[in-house]
C-alpha cells in the first residue's frame, strides 16, 4: 500500500456526449454496502431528462442511419475499452454491490461478454426478424425491423453493470438511443460506463446515463411526447402501473417490470431486442 | 356541400343503367343475440339497432351484453381453451380454420351483401376485397397451426389462453378475420365485440362457425357499444386484448391493462403521405390517390388522406384528379357500378361535415365535384383540399372520411421531412417510376406499412401495423403470429 494520497472521481451526468453537473445543482451521497461514502452523484431532475430527451432525439437519425455493420464496430469498439477498464469495474462493483472480488469479477466479465453478444446482433437482425411475404400480386413485399426510436430505460436498480448492460446494449444493438436512468443507491458503474462510451466511437446523445431515482425522473420520461418506448424494468414497484399508464398518452411501446429483478447471467434471447424494434412492410412494385 | 363547383371540362361520360346486386341472397333476421359457448342467447342489456348507412332503413335489433354476458363468453371461452381447443391437436385446429376459409368463401356473396347493406361501403368493394381477403386470412393461418416452431419465435411457442377482441365498423368482417384467424390458429380462443354500428356480418359468421362444428367457446361474439368493449379489455380472466380502433380508444384501453399481466396490440389511427414525385406515370398515381383516400369512403386508418406533390406537377396533377373524381359514381352501395357508398353513420358524418369546414376556416380551399346526393342515408361527397399547410388540422387529425388534403414539396428531403411531420405512423405511398427512389424514400419514413406506385393494398402474409401513435403490434404474416404466443421473440 501506498501512503499516496488518491486522486477521487466526481461522478457526473452523462448527456449529449458531455459530462455536466445536473442542471438543478443536486447530489446525493452514494454508499458501498457496508454504508461507507463513495460519492456524491448528482441528482438529474426533469430539465436534466428533458435535455436528454432532446440529445437522443437528435442522435437517432444518424445513429439509426449508420449501416448495421458499421454499429456493430461501434458496439464492439466499446466492450474493447470496457475490457481496459476492467479492474476499475471490478472495484466498483464490489463496492457498490457489496460482493466479493470473485462475484465482481464474474459479473464484469459477463457484462462484457454480453456487449460482445449484443454487438454481433447489428447485422443479423434484419435477416432474423425479417423476410420477404409472398403476397398475391406483383409486387416484391418485404418487412424488416427498425428501431423504435428514442428509449428511456430505467436501469434495474441492484445489478449496476451486468443489468445496465443488459438493458442498455440491446437498445443500442437495435438502433435506438436512450435515456437511461440508473440504478439510484448503485449509480458508480453507469457512470463509469459513460466514459467508456464518450471515447468508444459512440455519437453523443446516443446513450445518456442520468444518475438519480427512476421513481422521480420516470414519470417525466414515461409521459414525454418525444420518447417512444420505455422499459420500467428497475421502476420502483410501486410505480410501475402508474408509469405505465402515464406512458400510454403517447402510446408508447412498454416493457413491464418482472416481478423482481431477474438473474441477469440467463440468456436473454431476443426479449430485449424485439420490444424495441418495429416492423416496416414495403410494397415494392415489379413489371416490366 | 357548400361549394360544388362544375366538373372541370367533364369528359364525356356514358351514363350507366343501375346494377343493383340482389339483396334477397341474405336473410337479416328481425333480431340477433349473442354467440356464447355455440350458442345463440339473449343479452341482459337494452337492444339496439343497427341501420343501413344508405338508407337509414332500420336493419335488425342487436343484444347489448352487459358485464355479466361478457363474463359467460369468457367463462366459455376459458372452458375451451383449457378442455378443447388448446389440447387440440394443432393440425385439427387447422383444419377446422380451413373449414371457416372454404365456409367464407362459399357464402362469400352473402356476405357482401350483408356488409354492404350494414357498412354502406360499395358492393364491388365488399364483394372484391373485403369478403375474400378475409377467407384468405382464415386460409393462410390455417396453415400456420401446426407449423408454429418454425415461425422463428421460439422453441415451442405456447397460446396466451383468451383472446379479448375490439373491431370497429370500417371493415367489419375483415377486422374479424384479422382478429380471430392468428389468435386461433396459435391455439387461443376468443372473445369479440364488433362495432355496434356493423354487427351483423359478426353474427353471420358466427353461424359459419357452426356449420364448421367449431366447438362450442371457441368463438365467441359480444355485440354493444363502447361499454361492453370496456367489459371485454377489463375482464381479468382475458390474457390479451388486440384493438383495432381511434388512437383516442387506444390510449384508455392502455391505461386499463397498465399493471396487469394482459398482452396487448393496438392498431389505431394514421394520417399517410401519399407521395407523388414528378416522374410519376401521373395517370397510375392519380389512380392511386383515389384509391388511397376515397376507397371505403376514405374509412381506412391507412388511408393516404394528405397527397405530397411534388410542386411543379402539382397543377398537372390536381387537374387529372380533379376531372378523375368527376367521374366517380356515388349511391346505392349495392349497385355493382357504385365507387363511392355511404358514411357509416351519422355521427361519423357529423365529424366529416366538422373538419372539413375547420378546413376551409383555416384557409384551406375546397374543391367538391358536381354531384348529387341521395336524399336519404348519411353521404358525403369527394373532396379535395389544396393550400393546405402542415399545420391546418385537416393535414394533422385524421377525418376517417373522402377528404384529401393536398401539400406540395420540392426536394426528396423536404418530402420526408412532412410526410413524418405527423404523431402518426401508419402506412405511406410513394409515386415514382425510379426503383432506387422508391427504397431510399421507403426506407426514411417512419410508418409500417409503405406502398409504392400503388395503395391500401392487404395480404394476409404481409405484417400490417403502425410506428409512433398508430399503435404497436403486426397483423398479418409471421410477425402477426407473436401477439397471440407466449414468450414469442
Amino acid at each position: 500500500m501506498s501512503d499516496r494520497l488518491a486522486v477521487r472521481k466526481t461522478y457526473k451526468l452523462y448527456l449529449n456526449g458531455a459530462f455536466p453537473r445536473s442542471e438543478s445543482g443536486r447530489t446525493y451521497e452514494v454508499t458501498d454496502a457496508r454504508g461507507g461514502f463513495l460519492a456524491n452523484a448528482a441528482r438529474a431532475s426533469r430539465k436534466d431528462a428533458r435535455d436528454a430527451v432532446v440529445a437522443a432525439r437528435g442522435a437517432f437519425e444518424k445513429w439509426s442511419g449508420a449501416t448495421a455493420y458499421n454499429r456493430g464496430q461501434v458496439l464492439y469498439r466499446v466492450a474493447e475499452v470496457l475490457e481496459g477498464r476492467h479492474a476499475q469495474f471490478c472495484e466498483e462493483v464490489a463496492a457498490g454491490e457489496g460482493l466479493s472480488s470473485s462475484r465482481a469479477r464474474a459479473a464484469v466479465d459477463a457484462a462484457i461478454d454480453r456487449w460482445v453478444w449484443y454487438a454481433g446482433w447489428t447485422d443479423k437482425l434484419g435477416a432474423v426478424l425479417g423476410g420477404a411475404n409472398p403476397v398475391a400480386g406483383p409486387y416484391f413485399d418485404f418487412s424488416l425491423p427498425e428501431p423504435t426510436g428514442v428509449v428511456a430505460v430505467l436501469a434495474p436498480q441492484r445489478s449496476s453493470l451486468l443489468g445496465l448492460v443488459s438493458v442498455l446494449a440491446p437498445v443500442l444493438a437495435g438502433g435506438n438511443t436512450a435515456v437511461v436512468v440508473t440504478s439510484r443507491d448503485r449509480p458508480l458503474p453507469a457512470v463509469t460506463l459513460g466514459e467508456v462510451l464518450a471515447t468508444s466511437d459512440v455519437p453523443g446523445g446516443v446513450v445518456n446515463l442520468l444518475t438519480g431515482d427512476a421513481g422521480e425522473i420516470g414519470p417525466w420520461l414515461a409521459e414525454h411526447d418525444d420518447v417512444d418506448a420505455i422499459d420500467l424494468t428497475g421502476a420502483p414497484a410501486d410505480r410501475a402501473m402508474e408509469l405505465e399508464r402515464l406512458a400510454a398518452g403517447s402510446i408508447k411501446r412498454v416493457v413491464r417490470p418482472p416481478a423482481e429483478e431477474p438473474d441477469w447471467s440467463a440468456d436473454p434471447g431476443l426479449s430485449r431486442l424485439t420490444p424495441f424494434l418495429e416492423t416496416k412492410t414495403v410494397w415494392h412494385p415489379m413489371g416490366l | 356541400m357548400t361549394s360544388t363547383q362544375p366538373r372541370p371540362t367533364a369528359p364525356a361520360v356514358f351514363e350507366y343503367a343501375p346494377a343493383p346486386e340482389s339483396r334477397s341472397i341474405v336473410d337479416v333476421a328481425p333480431s340477433y343475440g349473442l354467440f356464447v359457448d355455440g350458442e345463440f342467447v339473449d343479452g341482459s342489456g337494452t337492444p339496439f339497432t343497427t341501420v343501413n348507412p344508405a338508407t337509414e332503413e332500420v336493419l335488425s335489433e342487436v343484444a347489448t351484453a352487459t358485464d355479466a354476458d361478457v363474463d359467460r363468453a369468457v367463462r366459455a371461452a376459458r372452458r375451451a381453451f383449457t378442455r378443447v381447443w388448446g389440447p387440440m391437436r394443432p393440425a385439427d385446429r387447422g383444419k377446422y380454420l380451413f373449414r371457416i376459409a372454404r365456409l367464407l368463401q362459399e357464402r362469400a356473396r352473402e356476405f357482401a351483401v350483408l356488409e354492404s347493406l350494414d357498412n354502406g361501403k360499395p358492393i364491388r368493394e365488399s364483394r372484391d376485397v373485403d369478403v375474400p381477403l378475409a377467407a384468405a386470412h382464415f386460409f393462410y393461418h390455417a396453415g400456420w397451426a401446426d407449423k408454429l416452431d418454425w415461425a422463428g419465435l421460439g422453441p415451442h411457442p405456447l397460446p396466451l389462453g383468451v383472446a379479448g377482441q375490439v373491431i370497429p365498423w370500417n371493415f367489419p368482417l375483415l377486422m374479424l378475420a384479422w382478429k380471430v384467424a392468428p389468435a386461433l390458429a396459435t391455439g387461443n380462443t376468443v372473445v369479440l365485440k364488433p362495432a355496434e354500428t356493423t354487427p351483423l356480418t359478426a353474427l353471420l359468421f358466427a353461424e359459419v362457425c357452426r356449420q364448421a362444428d367449431l366447438p362450442p367457446g371457441v368463438v365467441n361474439i359480444v355485440t354493444g357499444a363502447g361499454d361492453t368493449g370496456r367489459a371485454v379489455v377489463e375482464h381479468e380472466d382475458v390474457d390479451k386484448v388486440a384493438f383495432t380502433g381511434s388512437t383516442e380508444v387506444g390510449r384508455s384501453i392502455a391505461r386499463a391493462v397498465a399493471g396487469t399481466r394482459k398482452r396487448l396490440t393496438l392498431e389505431l389511427g394514421g394520417k399517410a403521405a401519399n407521395i407523388v414525385f414528378d416522374d410519376a406515370p401521373i395517370d397510375q398515381a392519380v389512380e392511386g390517390i383515389v384509391q388511397g383516400i376515397f376507397f371505403n369512403q376514405g374509412h381506412v386508418c391507412c388511408a393516404g388522406s394528405r397527397l405530397l406533390v411534388q410542386e411543379n406537377v402539382h397543377d398537372e396533377v390536381i387537374a387529372s384528379l380533379q376531372r378523375r373524381i368527376g367521374t366517380l359514381r356515388l349511391g346505392d352501395p349495392l349497385d355493382k357500378n357504385t365507387d363511392i357508398g355511404a358514411i357509416n353513420s351519422a355521427e361519423q358524418l357529423a365529424r366529416i361535415r366538422e373538419l372539413s369546414e375547420v378546413g376551409e376556416a383555416e384557409g384551406a380551399n375546397r374543391w367538391q365535384p358536381a354531384c348529387e346526393l341521395p336524399e336519404r342515408g348519411y353521404w358525403f361527397p369527394p373532396t379535395v383540399f389544396t393550400d393546405v399547410s402542415p399545420a391546418h388540422r385537416i393535414a394533422r387529425d385524421e377525418v376517417f372520411g373522402p377528404v384529401l388534403s393536398v401539400l406540395t414539396f420540392r426536394t426528396p428531403d423536404e418530402a420526408v421531412a412532412k410526410a413524418n411531420n405527423t404523431t402518426y405512423g401508419l402506412s405511406a405511398g410513394i409515386w415514382t417510376e425510379k426503383g432506387s427512389r422508391i427504397l431510399a424514400i421507403a426506407d426514411r419514413l417512419r410508418a409500417g406499412v409503405v406502398w409504392a406506385n400503388t395503395f391500401n393494398k392487404f395480404d394476409p402474409t404481409s405484417p400490417f401495423g403502425g410506428y409512433k401513435q398508430s399503435g404497436y403490434g403486426r397483423e398479418g404474416g409471421r410477425h402477426g403470429l407473436a401477439a397471440y404466443l407466449e414468450g414469442a421473440q
